[in-house]
């Protein structure tokens, strides 16, 4: 007994031996290792070294966290957290008064929202780097993030609609962004019983015109679809460029248990819009202009200030008045995603209650409208026979698909939340391929330009929404994930997997040579047109008009000027303008100060921010620079006096006991 | 007891073996954060140099000065008051020392590549490393292009002592 026990464990130790140094040797061309994930293989290829920079960039929302993350690819490191829906503290997001304005929405300021899709700009259907979008569902809106500055420098609500779900996704050209309604909705919002929904309620997607030099958001119409739910879209690319798709579920219209009452029907559609058509149709006068009420709030990177202006209008268009615009295709079982594969011939609905994936041909669906072959309409919607548009379906390929991306090389990817997989299967075969679990659940997956003419079809990120078991335990509420894979090969090998911020619905990616070079250092000081910007040390003031106090200030390593502030009186409201005079790279500083109900500023070189502090208490009370700047940052300090109501002190501010002014 | 014996020989193995793998560690070390050769040389000792010899690491190789050229200088000096002045006064030491009298002191070629490169100059030119340990607030890189600097330049040539 004794002896066999010894002969297993030689042999354990030298099996062990073997694989683990065959990995090591395999160093070279990792790439081609058909080795499995366990080996060492695996943690060679998603090690980038310190120093070195990642391939790709990967841009995850943040689910409800409102935010997007910046990650590098394959190493799984997070570099920024861009603040986009949600208040941001650390970043003064939504506290400083310049940014406060991008959270203004027609319901009053709202500090939060749940972000989902973000797609980068494309031009000629590749991905061009310009800018990156992103939709809030619950307070309808669109962020635009300059992929320059990595900031969110604009954000459009969108009136008429609720769970902007079947948003941002642009089409070939970045010449709309658009936005689809999940819940359907009283058009004009108005009193009226819920159970009056079926035929009353409409679903608005809506097209938002992108300006290409700069890159501002316009609404230019909005669709008033039938009162479905319009989960999820994607543009024609290639031939079916003019075209865009959105899956729909709840056809059957329902107001309430919506689990059971919206999962009757044996299909429900994808809607085809024919763009284009309807573009024209609007250039040439067509559609409604109705009232609206919406915030559109820009960001302007040489004030460094955000203005919010209400809108007043939108333009309406009905389907039935633009004849052969909109097409339904039938698609099995409230399908979710809608994918549409780099050449443009392919519209994958995930029928999440469907045996199997549902493939639509772009050219039998052209076909079909040609030869008229419908199968009824709804609402005055023609809808085509499904079997005239049915190019193929994947048979069995797991249990609840969701959504899809592609490789460029003739292969499509498909997540399952219920059975937790993601799936590799061929277009035009339509065989499954190979299947590897997700730890767990997964939701959104994403190949770099995987949703374009041009994917880089090396790594696929799966994102779950569970992960119970897979980290240390942090109490009830653990991390979601995303999970990378190797796409190289025949079989996907799973490589890392890595905690994100908030819940991972898709996410965007692109090669790291697409951004690096153009990624902005610092904000030049000659350019700052901030009312309140200081260029110079000698020309910071502090001025008191009536109870309000502007302290116009600098900071540069180490110190700001002025840094002794008398005259301030409790019940003032006062504003620390504060310029970071630095212009080198990565020279931030930041402000806070004691007891002010709002949070840091983080000033980057060349920029001005700005924060309200309305003291309560005399005394003389410090601020201090709050990221470590030099050697001497722990001295970059000062103080402001606080006198009583009414008090004879002047104000007067200097720096080194002297006055700043020449 | 002897169960242990056999994991530890087999762990053994499993380390020699594995250590031949040197491969990796070359490629670690050949990053660009590998210190360089010449920055683990033994450095001069400050008082064997002499600073009217050095002219500094940077863009500027070589300069002759002729005739004070005033309104170069001038619009030096409003560059100086923009970028400079948070921390250089004309004529007392401040956060950084006070270019009085530095033509003196430096080359013009040593005075340019510190305001166009000072990030390498604190690391690499043995004047610039003293004056960093003596004020420990780094010279900030502002930016200036090499015609700003050249101004910024002419105007240190006519500050006076008041």
């Amino acid at each position: 007994m004794m002896n066999k026990i010894k002969q297993i464990i030689v042999l354990m130790f030298f099996t062990g031996l073997l694989a683990s140094c065959g990995n090591i040797s395999s160093n070279g061309n990792s790439s081609t290792s058909s080795r499995g994930a366990i080996g060492n293989s695996a943690a060679e290829r998603v090690y980038v070294a310190p120093g070195d920079h990642d391939e790709f960039y990967a841009f995850v929302s943040g689910g409800f966290s409102g935010q997007l993350a910046v990650y590098g690819l394959p190493s799984g490191r997070l570099f920024k957290v861009i603040p986009v829906f949600s208040q941001d503290a650390e970043k003064a997001y939504g506290y400083n008064t310049e940014t406060t304005p991008m959270l203004n929405t027609s319901h009053g300021f709202v500090p939060w929202g749940d972000s989902h899709h973000p797609d980068i700009s494309q031009t000629n259907g590749e991905l061009d780097g310009r800018w990156c979008f992103i939709n809030e569902n619950n307070t309808p809106r669109i962020a635009k993030i300059d992929l320059t500055t990595f900031e969110t420098t604009e954000i459009i609500e969108i009136p008429n609609s609720a769970g902007n779900h079947s948003s941002s996704f642009v089409t070939e050209n970045t010449e709309y962004v658009v936005a689809g309604t999940r819940f359907s909705v009283p058009v004009p919002q108005r009193d009226m019983p819920i159970n009056e929904y079926k035929g009353n309620f409409k679903g608005a997607l809506s097209f938002i015109k992108v300006d290409q030099k700069d890159g501002n958001m316009d609404i230019a119409f909005q669709i008033l679809m039938p009162g479905f739910n319009y989960d999820l879209s994607h543009p024609g690319r290639g031939d079916s460029h003019g075209w865009f798709f959105f899956t729909t579920y709840n056809t059957e219209e329902a107001n309430s248990l919506l689990e059971v009452n919206a999962s009757q029907n044996d299909k429900d559609f994808i809607a085809a819009i024919n763009w284009k058509k309807i573009e024209e149709y609007v250039k040439n006068g067509g559609g409604t202009k109705v009232p609206a009420n919406y915030a559109h709030n820009v960001y302007d990177e040489h004030t460094h200030t955000a203005t919010s202006t209400m809108m007043k209008e939108v333009l309406t268009v009905n389907p039935s008045d633009v004849p052969g615009a909109i097409y339904f295709m039938p698609t099995p079982k409230s399908p979710h995603g809608c994918d549409v594969d780099p050449s443009g011939e392919y519209i994958v609905g995930n029928g999440k209650l469907a045996a199997e994936l549902t493939i639509h041909s772009f050219s039998k669906m052209i076909k079909a409208i040609e030869n008229k072959d419908y199968d009824g309409e709804a609402y005055g919607i023609p809808i085509l026979k499904y079997e005239s548009t049915l190019a193929g379906s994947v048979k069995q390929p797991g249990l609840g698909p969701l959504h899809t991306e592609f490789d460029g090389k003739g292969n499509a990817y498909t997540t399952f939340f219920i059975s937790s997989e993601v799936v590799k299967w061929k277009l035009g075969t339509w065989e499954v391929l190979d299947r590897k679990p997700t730890y767990y659940s997964v939701g959104h997956l994403m190949i770099p330009g995987g949703n374009s003419r041009k994917p880089f079809g090396k790594y696929v990120l799966a994102m779950n929404k569970i992960t119970k078991d897979r980290y240390l335990p942090t109490g009830p509420e653990v991390t979601q994930s995303a999970q990378l894979y190797d796409i190289t090969g025949d079989k996907m090998e799973m490589l890392l997997d890595f905690p994100t911020i908030g819940e991972p619905h898709y996410a965007a990616g692109c090669p790291a040579s697409l951004l690096e070079a153009n990624s902005r250092k610092l904000y030049k000081l000659e350019d700052n047109k901030h009312p309140y910007a200081v260029k110079r040390e000698d020309q910071a003031t502090v001025v008191r008009k009536g109870n309000e106090v502007h302290i116009n200030m600098t900071m540069i390593r180490s110190h700001f000027a002025p840094d002794n502030i008398e005259g301030v009186q409790v019940g003032d409201k006062v504003f620390f303008h504060v310029t970071n005079l630095e212009q080198d790279y990565d020279v931030p500083h930041g402000i806070s100060m004691i007891g002010a109900n709002t949070s840091e500023l983080l000033i980057m070189p060349g920029q001005t921010e700005t924060f309200i502090w309305e003291p309560k208490q005399v005394g003389v009370w410090p601020f201090y620079c709050t990221d470590f700047c030099s050697a001497l940052h722990q001295e970059m300090q000062g103080y402001v006096r606080v006198s009583p109501k009414g008090s004879s002190v002047p104000i007067t501010y200097t720096l080194d006991g002297d006055a700043l002014t020449e | 007891m002897i169960l242990r014996r056999i994991a530890v020989v087999a762990f053994v193995a499993l380390l020699t073996s594995c250590g031949s793998d040197d491969s990796k560690s070359e490629r670690l070390t050949s990053d660009n954060t590998t210190p360089k050769k010449e920055e683990v040389k033994k450095e001069a000792k400050p008082a064997e140099v002499d600073p009217m010899t050095l002219k500094g690491i940077g863009p500027i190789k070589s300069l002759t000065l002729g005739e004070i050229d005033e309104k170069l200088a001038e619009e030096g000096h409003v560059i100086f008051k923009d970028k400079c002045k948070a921390c250089h006064k004309p004529t007392k030491k401040y956060i950084g020392p006070s270019p009085l009298g530095i033509m003196e002191r430096r080359t013009p070629e040593w005075i340019m590549n510190m305001i166009l490169n000072p990030d390498v100059m604190v690391k690499e030119d043995p004047i610039a490393k003293q004056l960093l340990a003596e004020y420990s607030s780094p010279m900030a890189n502002q930016n200036l292009t090499e015609d700003e600097a050249r101004a910024v330049l002419e105007y240190f040539r006519t500050i006076k002592k008041k």
